[in-house]
């Protein structure tokens, strides 16, 4: 038998060791953010001076905010990016449910085949498909609207939301789905009012991991939405990007700006993740 | 109201036959137990009756009914989980009523069914509560509250007891018990655990592979057991099997209950040996090594102060012993 005392400093021990490496570690990921963030508000000059320093009274100059705001249409830039990874992330989280729900409910022939068939898409990154996608795109004359950037996205997101909630949905009581199933509530609403809640916590995981790549995507924008009207925000920051002189100043601000949402969305997600709710179910 | 009948019922999965040929009739306001071991297709059976695993050949009949395809909702029955399965998001009073709503009933009529039902089970207190909220034998009292207040005709108990602690156990099957004395509903109640079945059922209903093994009143059970499994399931502490040749006696074994034995130090008798001793107080447990017999277990009343190595002399009461033959089968042999 450990005496209790030292035991309990040691592990006071391995805390603080393992918060030190945690802190050590955000501090490290962080850091490039925290640049661009200082820089995006400081003279050009200074930022080729001294990159790590802190904006001063001297060097604090709000230049970049200003282009960015009086040039090209950054608002509109933001909402269609908006627009875009709201939309294909609800319908990435719905039908990837919805699929999840169905595979790990019912037993119907072809089932793990229809399972591997979906989760294949993990395997193989979407972008090899380009041509085709443009030329489907072209063919049912979607190329520069919003729609096709959500299709391809929403395409782009199920295979992952499928295999990670599929996992969640098996372990849904089935005692639970049972019951409701003699209380006489539709399939839909078992789905929709038992399921999800219970794997919210996996819906909010999956939420992350699908709407950071849709957010930081140049490659469909610059491809199927390139037209002024559908630009996305990454896509617009691209006008400050020369072949030979770069506005430094506006390129950081525009990132600057472009980080806050996906934080507002990363803390709306976050909060699901408490799972309180799923207590006292069964057992 | 509440008739159940199961006629040549099978089920099986893939190649693999659970419920083999099943023919049983549940009178109106029975209480009736499927016991068995883990695996003999009880839990099956009742998820059949309720609508949850279709059947694959045979029929199920409620009230003359035949209900082989008829959704779970509209075979008017209501079912009791062994993991409670109540919703976790909905309050107790929502838990209890959803049925109802469900099935369109005014909003009065629901909140007073779910009144009347929570009253009975002592719940009217929590009803604002959720689930998470609630010790396990409330949360199993919720279950059961779920059930009543749909006024089926036919209450399906899977294993509700088997989360619960010893003492809650005995006490919500006493409940369960009364409950049914009130309602006088028809009952169907799987478990695992015979002390269950015969202090709740009618009838019990004993299963092993699929197949029912004997149908019958708990005491007909004890003192009349079909085969060698039915006598040695029912019962506890366990049947004791001797050696039938080593007795002198016909088939295989010879089963003696262990309330059926008497020991003593010393005349004719099995000779054995003492390998460990239970005290419980109102009995003892003794169980004595005997060649050929193997493991013997006596039962007796009151406190005795034997102690393990012990060499003892038992007399089975052969008067109440059961016979078998080589499969398991009573044998009945006629007084010589």
């Amino acid at each position: 038998m450990s005496n209790p005392i030292t035991s309990a400093r040691g592990n006071l021990g391995r805390t603080a060791a393992a918060h030190v490496i945690l802190i050590a570690y955000t501090i490290l990921a962080l850091y490039p953010v925290f640049l661009i963030l200082i820089n995006s508000v400081k003279q050009r000059r200074a930022i080729f001076n001294d990159p790590l320093a802190l904006p001063t009274a001297e060097t604090f100059d709000p230049i970049g905010f200003q282009t960015v705001l009086e040039q090209g249409n950054f608002l509109l830039y933001f909402q269609n990016s908006m627009i875009v990874t709201v939309v294909s992330l609800f319908f990435v989280l719905l039908f990837g449910a919805m699929a999840a729900f169905a595979l790990a409910e019912y037993r119907f022939r072809g089932n793990l085949l229809m399972g591997l068939y979906l989760a294949l898409g993990i395997m193989i990154p979407i972008r090899l498909g380009t041509v085709a996608i443009l030329e489907i795109m072209v063919a049912a004359g979607l190329v520069n609207t919003l729609t096709s950037l959500v299709l391809v996205y929403t395409a782009q997101g199920l295979p992952l939301a499928v295999f990670i909630l599929q996992e969640f949905m098996r372990q849904v009581s089935d005692d639970l789905k049972n019951a409701a199933r003699i209380d006489g509530l539709s399939e839909y609403r078992i789905f929709f009012t038992i399921a999800l809640p219970l794997v919210r916590p996996a819906m909010a995981t999956v939420a992350v991991f699908t709407m950071i790549p849709i957010w930081n995507d140049l490659w469909f924008p610059l491809i199927l939405a390139p037209g002024e009207a559908t630009k996305t925000l990454t896509l617009g920051s691209q006008i400050f990007l020369g072949q030979y002189v770069t506005d430094w100043n506006a390129v950081l601000a525009a990132l600057s700006l472009a980080i806050f949402p996906v934080v507002v969305l990363y803390l709306i997600f976050s909060r699901q993740l408490i799972r309180g709710i799923t207590k006292g179910a069964v057992k | 109201m509440g008739q159940l009948k199961l006629e040549n019922a099978c089920k099986s999965f893939g190649t693999v036959d659970v419920i083999r040929d099943v023919n049983l009739e549940v009178k109106d306001g029975e209480f009736c137990v499927f016991v068995g071991p883990s695996g003999c297709g009880k839990s099956t059976l009742l998820r059949m009756i309720a609508g949850l695993e279709d059947i694959s050949s045979g029929d199920i009949l409620i009230d003359g009914q035949v209900v082989n395809t008829t959704p779970p909702s509209q075979r008017e029955i209501a079912m009791v989980f062994q993991s409670y399965a109540l919703y976790p998001h909905l309050n107790v009073r929502d838990n209890m009523g959803l049925g109802l709503k469900q099935a369109g009933q005014p909003k009065a009529q629901v909140a007073q069914s779910v009144d009347r039902a929570a009253e009975m089970l002592d719940l009217s207190a929590y009803l604002t509560r959720r689930p998470g909220e609630l010790s396990g034998g409330q949360r199993q009292r919720v279950a059961i509250g779920r059930a009543i207040v749909r006024k089926p005709k036919l209450f399906l108990f899977d294993e509700p007891l088997s989360n619960l602690d010893a003492a809650l156990r005995v006490q919500t099957r006493i409940e369960i018990a009364n409950l049914h004395r009130e309602l006088g509903a028809t009952i169907v109640y799987v478990t695992h655990d015979q002390v269950e079945a015969m202090t709740l059922a009618d009838r019990i209903v004993v299963l092993r592979d699929g197949r029912i093994e004997q149908v019958g009143a708990p005491m007909e059970l004890y003192n009349n057991p079909a085969n060698e499994f039915v006598a040695g399931f029912i019962g506890s502490p366990k049947m004791n099997f001797l050696n039938a040749s080593a007795l002198g006696a016909p088939g295989k074994s010879v089963g003696v209950r262990p309330e059926h034995i008497t020991l003593s130090d010393s005349g004719a008798g099995i000779d054995g040996r003492v390998s460990h001793v239970e005290h419980l107080g109102g009995e003892t447990l003794v169980y004595i090594n005997a060649d050929p017999h193997g493991l013997v277990t006596v039962r007796l009343f009151g406190e005795h102060a034997y102690s393990v190595n012990d060499r003892l002399i038992m007399r089975p009461d052969m008067a109440r012993a059961f016979h078998f033959d080589d499969n398991g089968q009573r044998l009945h042999p006629t007084p010589a």
